[in-house]
């Protein structure tokens, strides 16, 4: 069913002058699937999913994101999906109410939707007691959960994550992907990277870039037997050692 | 000793960074702080290496008391701070040969001990060093901090957002570094990374959970722990949860890691449970604790 497809990608490439960044990557990615974008430093990985979030122009190829084009259609793409990266999330200044109401207006949501979105998730993640401090005061792990709800505000098709929980404090990172999980149930598309390969086995299917290419996708348990080892730890230091 | 903190505590206006602090590195030791961001990590680092007085406790550094020889220190020690702080504008050549000026010595001199890093960077050493990918801006910061061989290695969070190939490759370096008689303290999230060290201290909002070895540090872990697997993930979580004697029940890889509350507790009954709130595919295995699973019990 191709309507289910929300991400669609076929030889997707981005070159820096001579320099293949992205190399005719292609695959598909489900509405509610949970996508672990993988790859080593360097590999293309964030090139990528610029491209995929409308900032980046590919040198060529095609992609659909959301059902919008990515060459033609950016500005809506922007509107239809969620994006959290780790580096920045929310404004440190604004408490975690002010951060709500700026993010939901940014979305286009109107007052009433914002006061119910925000009394909705200061309820979801027991927010009561710190939804009137500075976001700057609280821990890391906190910032992170707050920011993928915020990323989830408009209610997008798919959800970008780029190492959302680096850092994280190992209880916390768990919780996370329990919001995840439960965000891909509701039937939005999760599509993320991560550093820890415990993670890698959490999502449905898997891809890895090596330079530029994508060198393995597939679910968790048939890389492994593909690669003959026990865990996705051992498939990427296959790959990516070469 | 190489390094010993007694009862360390440091505050930040009414924020307690670290509380209460104390253990201690042997000579030629490896040894990891395990925390996640905010534990109070780089306030020890920032300690030991006198650029941030306690307000209460003792340290020392390779026998030199961090208040009254802080001057020694600074040149028996090298530190690689979490965030990059080299110079920017300078290139890879000309940052290591400041450091090593500034040390009263040259590249040359300590050119071994360098090497294996350096020559992995010296293709680009006309490069800024503002230029450079963080795989190789890590390599150069490493470098910077080796170039006057020091006695004490401190390493805030090196592995931090690197991919597990190159994390791999730093840990393996370390090895040898140790190899050459170097103490290293060295911070860092991931904890798989703590079974690499000799021993290990386990740290979060200011406090030491456990110090050990990471071999002895999980045979103390006090549950019978089970990999716990069906075919709906989601699912799976949320109907242990809601299992009335579950302990704990944590996500870890294609396993749920799960405890339960009594000690005569059998995997039949709680297969019977899932079954009957419709998994299928269920597997209940026994398994053994990592230092993950320590962390998150003593941390809970």
């Amino acid at each position: 069913m191709q309507s289910q497809q929300v991400i669609e990608v076929e030889n997707l490439t981005k070159m820096f002058g001579a320099f293949k960044a992205v190399d005719a990557i292609t695959f598909n990615v489900k509405r509610g699937e949970i996508f672990g974008f993988l790859g080593a430093n360097g590999a293309g990985k964030t090139t990528a999913m610029k491209m995929l979030i409308g900032i980046s122009n590919p040198t060529s190829g095609k992609a659909k994101v959301a059902g919008f084009d990515v060459f033609t259609k950016a500005e809506s793409i922007k509107k239809n999906i969620g994006y959290m990266s780790q580096k920045f999330a929310l404004y440190d200044d604004l408490t975690v109410k002010e951060n709500i109401t700026f993010f939901g207006g940014i979305y286009g949501l109107t007052r009433a939707q914002i006061r119910e979105k925000t009394t909705q998730m200061i309820a979801d993640l027991a927010l009561q007691e710190v939804a009137g401090q500075l976001v700057g005061s609280l821990p890391l792990g906190w910032k992170q959960k707050i920011s993928f709800s915020v990323a989830l505000l408009h209610s997008p098709k798919v959800v970008f994550l780029d190492e959302p929980t680096g850092g994280v404090d190992p209880i916390t990172r768990r919780q996370f992907w329990e919001m995840i999980y439960k965000t891909a149930n509701n039937g939005t598309t999760v599509f993320v990277t991560t550093h820890y390969m415990d993670e890698a086995e959490y999502c449905d299917r898997v891809s890895i870039m090596v330079d530029g290419k994508i060198e393995a996708l597939d679910t968790p348990k048939k890389l492994k037997e593909q690669f003959g080892v026990k865990t996705m730890n051992d498939v990427f230091l296959k790959l990516a050692r070469g | 000793m190489s390094i010993t903190l007694t009862n360390i505590s440091k505050s930040y206006g009414a924020k307690k960074a670290v509380e209460g602090i104390s253990f201690d590195v042997a000579e030629g030791e490896l040894f990891g702080l395990i925390g996640p961001d905010g534990a109070g990590k780089t306030t020890l680092f920032r300690i030991l290496t006198t650029l941030l007085i306690a307000d209460e406790g003792n340290a020392a550094v390779a026998g030199l008391d961090v208040i009254e020889d802080y001057k020694s220190i600074r040149n028996s020690v090298g530190y690689m701070p979490g965030k990059f702080s080299l110079y920017q504008d300078l290139t890879i050549e000309e940052n290591l040969t400041f450091f090593a000026t500034i040390f009263g010595t040259t590249i040359g001199e300590n050119y071994e001990l360098i090497k294996e890093v350096y020559v992995q960077i010296e293709p680009f050493k006309d490069r800024r060093a503002g230029k450079l990918s963080g795989g190789m801006k890590q390599k150069l910061a490493l470098c910077c901090a080796l170039i006057h061989k020091p006695k004490v290695l401190f390493l805030d969070e090196p592995t931090t957002g690197v991919d597990p190939v190159s994390r791999k490759e730093f840990w393996e370096m370390l090895k040898r570094l140790q190899k050459k008689g170097i103490t290293i303290l060295v911070s860092t999230p991931y904890m798989d990374e703590a079974a690499l060290c000799d021993r290990i201290a386990l740290i979060q909002d200011g406090k030491i959970l456990e110090v050990d070895t990471p071999q002895e540090m999980v045979k103390h872990y006090p549950k019978a722990l089970y990999n716990v697997r069906a075919d709906n993930m989601y699912k799976l979580i949320k109907n242990l949860k809601d299992f009335k004697h579950q302990y704990s029940v944590f996500p870890f890889g294609e396993f749920v890691h799960y405890t339960d509350q009594r000690a005569d507790f059998h995997t039949d009954e709680l297969e019977r449970y899932l079954q009957h709130n419709g998994l299928t595919n269920i597997s209940i295995e026994p398994t053994l604790p990592t230092i993950e699973d320590t962390f998150m019990e003593l941390a809970k």
